[in-house]
């Protein structure tokens, strides 16, 4: 099958009078159609940078594209012009941002503001009263009683918000939806709710899927494949079976897992990843992991490590490319 | 929102009892009484002490407080001590010079600074944007008798397209409201830019940019009125502060507006005409105030909605 969307060698920064923040560095991944991807990592690790590369909604002065390709239907989204760009978002590729409380305009009806993507996609030419069914239905598909269209985002709460943005981001039909960390600003009951409508519509709409987040529950629950991300880069990817059930890991994951309790185990403390991210302005040489794991050698902190492969599930680490150069 | 705006009005009561106090208080600090003013220093100490009688100025400050609001409340504003004119009919037959002179500063103020102040923030960095903040911060300290004098020097007397002074015609007024306008509005565009700069950082730009909308809607419909709030508020105080009199170009174009009405009647201590152009200030800046707080509920939902959740 072709891929829907597919990114290759992408590296963006942020570039300022003081500092160049090297914030995704060289990632590649394919999303087909009707699949959903995970992208995981912690805050700072470039999955919104990524989302906001594929959309073109980089900040105007300090994000730039370096290099690499973003395909969409087999067609670079990067030598397009703004105007075709601006055709694509929300019509094809739209996004759901991480915070409800923020995402909506709070001077505009909550109707208004889902009509709003419709009027402007409106290639059938659709009648005024056609466009107000379809936000009727929009707002019966995520859960919303149709009278409450003409409310201000105010007087809803933060998963009902999410809702109405979760309707804008399917009002046109889009063959891809990228959701940053749509549940993280949610309460726990809510997040499952909202979680489970959006993989329900997900799946009766085909839609594809980049789920953002830093929560391995979520991924496990919606994703068929996942991306993890340290600093920039993708260090470990495959199928949600690969992650969760492959014998092989990047340090770092097994570090993520270790820092989620187990129910069955008793642990008195949680094992969390010593240290912290480092600083995107000044990124270590050879593996970018290397200052944080146990098991690093002096080639890791020379060389960047090679990709190691195993059927869908690669691994960036030299620990394993060791292994495969000597089996080989 | 009509029980806010009634309750609002009623607490007007209070405020210009204060200004009214305060207005009569601080001209009974000042020295020498009204009749010595009004007879001249050659006047004997009888005639003075007579005349100080006849306007009621002998009794105890208390009482003339007294007296003059239970006056008030019964629509007498008392009469001017040198003209002997209602002090109502002096102010009101010259209140409407101000008011449109005021109204004129403010529209061309808003109608320059505004839309120069959205263009340099969404141009934000650009020679477009660099130009105009520091020509903004240069019209703002130009002093208006300053440029009022450049003005008049140029379009008066150089070219002879404008009256130098005087409101005998519409256009008499040109030249005095773009003299108040001009550093006014350098202020309103300094503050559309600041407000338009922090909207468009929100979440939610980015979020009708991600429906594909074009640039020019995502400011003018989902930026602009979220960035209005804040210019209104400095738009509404400072329009009712210009009503309070525009002194300074009242007299640079000898405008007989309030602003020069007031100055006179502070040089000769008519107390009865301080106190009635200092109420109908306070009054008029109550009544903008009002205004520009049922302005914002028209523009935010959440502040309408604030104002019916509010028990009168």
């Amino acid at each position: 099958m072709d891929s829907l969307l597919s990114v290759r060698n992408l590296v963006t920064r942020y570039e300022t009078d003081s500092a160049t923040v090297e914030a995704v560095n060289d990632i590649s991944f394919d999303v087909l159609p009707g699949e959903t991807l995970g992208l995981v990592g912690e805050t700072g690790a470039g999955k919104t940078t990524t989302a906001l590369s594929i959309l073109q909604l980089l900040p105007e002065r300090t994000g730039v594209i370096k290099s690499g390709a973003i395909c969409y239907k087999g067609e670079d989204l990067l030598s397009k012009s703004k105007e075709e760009m601006r055709l694509i978002r929300g019509a094809c590729i739209s996004m759901i941002f991480q915070d409800p409380m923020t995402a909506l305009n709070p001077v505009l009806t909550i109707g208004e503001q889902i009509r709003e993507s419709l009027e402007i996609h409106n290639y059938d030419g659709l009648s005024r009263e056609q466009l107000d069914e379809r936000v009727d239905e929009l707002l019966e598909m995520v859960g919303i009683r149709t009278s409450r269209k003409y409310d201000y985002p105010h007087q809803f709460s933060g998963g009902m918000k999410q809702r109405v943005v979760i309707a804008i981001s399917l009002a046109c039909n889009p063959e891809l939806i990228i959701a940053d960390e749509p549940t993280t600003a949610l309460d726990v009951t809510i997040q499952a709710q909202v979680l489970a409508m959006m993989m329900d519509l997900k799946n009766r709409l085909k839609t594809s899927m980049i789920m953002i987040t830093h929560d391995l529950g979520i991924v496990a629950q919606t994703c068929d494949k996942v991306a993890i991300m340290y600093a920039g880069e993708i260090v470990e990817s495959g199928t949600v079976r690969d992650i969760y059930l492959g014998e092989k890991h990047h340090p770092y994951t097994v570090g993520l897992f270790g820092s989620i309790p187990d129910l069955e185990k008793e642990t008195r403390r949680l094992s969390p990843i010593e240290g912290i991210m480092p600083d995107p302005r000044n990124l270590p040489t050879g593996c970018k992991f290397h200052p944080r794991c146990a098991h690093c050698t002096a080639r890791c902190e020379r060389e960047a490590p090679p990709v190691y492969r195993e059927g869908s599930h690669e691994i960036r680490c030299h620990l394993f490319a060791a292994e495969d150069a000597n089996g080989n | 929102m009509l029980k806010y705006i009634v309750r609002r009005v009623l607490t007007m009561i209070p405020t210009l009892l204060v200004v009214i106090f305060i207005v009569l208080f601080l001209m009974n600090l000042t020295p020498g009484s009204p009749a010595l003013n009004i007879l001249g220093p050659d006047a004997t100490q009888e005639m003075v002490e007579e005349l100080n009688h006849k306007l009621g100025y002998d009794r105890p400050f208390f009482v003339r407080f007294v007296d003059y609001v239970v006056n008030l409340v019964q629509g007498d504003m008392g009469t001017t001590y040198r003209t002997n004119r209602s002090v109502f009919k002096e102010i009101v037959t010259r209140y409407p010079i101000t008011v449109r002179l005021s109204i004129l500063v403010i529209v061309i103020a808003c109608c320059i600074g505004i839309p120069l102040g959205i263009l340099s923030a969404v141009k934000q960095y650009s020679f477009f944007d660099t130009a105009g903040t520091v020509g903004a911060l240069f019209m703002a300290c130009i002093p208006a008798f300053w440029l009022g004098l450049m003005l008049v020097l140029l379009f008066s007397l150089k070219l002879g397209w404008l009256p130098a002074s005087g409101t005998d015609h519409w256009y008499s007024y040109i030249l005095p409201a773009l003299t108040q306008a001009i550093p006014q509005s350098a202020r309103s565009m300094r503050m559309t830019r600041t407000s338009m700069l922090e909207t468009i950082r929100q979440d939610y730009i980015k979020t009708a940019r991600s429906k594909g909308q074009i640039e020019r809607k995502v400011i003018l419909k989902h930026a602009l009125k979220n960035a209005l709030l804040p210019v209104v508020t400095m738009v509404g105080v400072d329009f009712g502060f210009i009503l309070g009199g525009t002194i300074v170009i009242e007299r640079v174009f000898s405008i007989n507006g309030v602003g020069t009405l007031i100055l006179d009647a502070i040089q000769t201590k008519d107390i009865p005409l301080v106190t009635g152009c200092a109420v109908f200030f306070a009054f008029f800046y109550m009544l903008v105030l009002l205004i520009v707080d049922v302005l914002y509920a028209l523009i935010d939902p959440r502040i309408k909605a604030r104002y019916r959740g509010q028990k009168a």
